[in-house]
């Protein structure tokens, strides 16, 4: 398992393997937002939040046909799968994978780019914070549909249709976090609801995914 | 006799070709009662006025949407468990119905709440919820579209019915959490005393009893036309073998 994910952090980082991406996706989408709404530093910080998590979720969306088209293109999951690893480990590898390469790196640049949009002071931590609990359940969801996916030949804006509404409750909780934060206000319990779904998430879900792969290996 | 009977194509056929005109006439029965009933025989409300007789389209529409997912999830699971063709076949039947019924309870919705609450739409928890399980049944018909082999896709739907389920559920209460309602607490329930007073809730429930009936034989109907083109396909496979 601990091969797998060093060859698929490796694959991610060198060259040609999209890592940067999608944060200068999550840049150019923090970039647009006040171009597009005008610069008043009270409207962005009302709005930072809730963009922030739309544009990690957004930039995490963009990498996800890569997770298991490429190894389905050159046939190595077709090895993959009758490695001794059962297929829910390979998803969960996988997936954790995808959000070391992704979900990890967005977590970290997301209070840079919030000192573009003007959050209030208060609201940094529990950005970070709801972006490092809530980000794994996006990799993890992300992971079932690119497993539902993976035979298709232009799987790419079918998969983010499929994606996009099982993100809502995840999207939710994680901008309701970073509010309440922004704003002063307790968030400990949308936290714990976030941190819920992602543990729900990384349970239940490499399961699916491996079902999915199963019947697209067929 | 038992239900799994049915899972025979051809028991499927023949017993749904007699009974689908049956329930056709009673549906087209309750729905014209039932709505002339609601619309011309039941007084104005006292603050809606006779804004208030969408109900007799508007609820049963919003009760189908829903149950029509949850009827979507049984035949997912019978035919993950014990691979009965008819069964996922109802499954991608129902679905663009389902579709349907939550566009018209959406759309009723807006054209009710543009004299009642002022605006055509509001980011009320219910309305909310209703538009994400539009959503939900745009992406599992939009799968059903692009995986060609048959048994793959009715796999591949059934898994992402039983996770968008769950997900659903989950984005309901999420919605509810995030943001306090306009929408009128439930119009018709079993436990409690405050509802639609009777004089409407007569001929509600007798055009819900006409939306489900409509909702069965359309999926009987659509059924039927998916086991034919089927049926059609293998022909035209053996043709081409021949």
């Amino acid at each position: 398992m601990l091969a797998l994910l060093l060859r698929d952090l490796r694959l991610a980082t060198r060259a040609g393997g999209g890592f940067g991406l999608s944060l200068a996706f999550f840049l150019i989408v923090t970039v647009l937002v006040p171009l597009g709404v005008g610069p008043e530093g009270g409207t962005l910080a009302l709005i930072a939040p809730g963009v922030l998590w739309v544009g990690a979720l957004l930039a995490c969306l963009l990498s996800l046909d890569r997770i298991f088209a490429l190894d389905r293109e050159d046939g190595s999951l077709d090895l993959l799968a009758t490695a001794p690893l059962p297929l829910e480990g390979l998803v969960t590898v996988k997936a954790l994978a995808h959000w070391l390469t992704t979900g990890l790196p967005l977590t970290l640049v997301a209070p840079v780019l919030a000192v573009l949009l003007n959050l209030p002071p208060a609201g940094y931590g529990p950005l970070t914070l709801s972006l490092l609990i809530g980000t794994p359940a996006l990799s993890f969801i992300g992971a079932f549909g690119a497993a539902l996916t993976v035979g298709l030949k232009r799987g790419g804006l079918l998969l983010s249709l499929l994606v996009l509404p099982l993100y809502i409750p995840t999207l939710i909780f994680g901008a309701e976090t970073a509010r309440r934060g922004a704003e002063g206000l307790a968030s400990e319990t949308p936290l714990l609801l976030l941190a819920g779904i992602t543990l729900g998430a990384v349970a239940i879900l490499p399961f699916a995914a491996a079902a999915a792969i199963r019947v697209n290996l067929r | 006799m038992s239900i799994w009977e049915y899972a025979n194509p051809k028991r499927f056929m023949q017993t749904s070709s007699w009974v689908l005109p049956w329930v056709t006439g009673l549906a087209a029965m309750a729905l014209v009662t039932g709505l002339t009933w609601g619309f011309f025989l039941t007084p104005d409300d006292y603050r809606q006025g006779s804004t208030v007789k969408i109900i007799y389209i508007h609820v049963p529409a919003a009760m189908m949407a829903i149950n029509c997912w949850a009827m979507m999830l049984v035949t997912s699971l019978v035919w993950l468990i014990r691979r009965h063709h008819v069964s996922v076949l109802a499954a991608k039947a129902a679905a663009p119905i389902g579709m349907t019924m939550t566009l018209i309870a959406l759309f009723t919705g807006a054209i009710w709440g543009q004299p009642m609450w002022g605006t055509w739409w509001a980011w009320d928890p219910r309305l909310t919820s209703f538009l994400i399980l539009f959503l939900f049944y745009l992406g599992y018909i939009a799968l059903w579209e692009a995986v060609e082999d048959p048994d793959t896709a009715a796999d591949l739907t059934s898994v992402l019915c039983l996770v968008g389920s769950v997900f659903a559920l989950l984005s309901r209460y999420a919605v509810l959490f995030w943001n306090q309602g306009l929408h009128q607490g439930a119009s018709l329930s079993l436990d409690r005393e405050e509802h639609v007073a009777d004089v409407f809730a007569y001929p509600l429930w007798l055009t819900i009893a006409g939306f489900v009936l409509f909702f069965v034989a359309l999926v009987l109907f659509r059924t039927r036309t998916e086991i034919r083109a089927r049926r059609l396909r293998a022909l035209e496979a053996r043709e081409r073998m021949a």
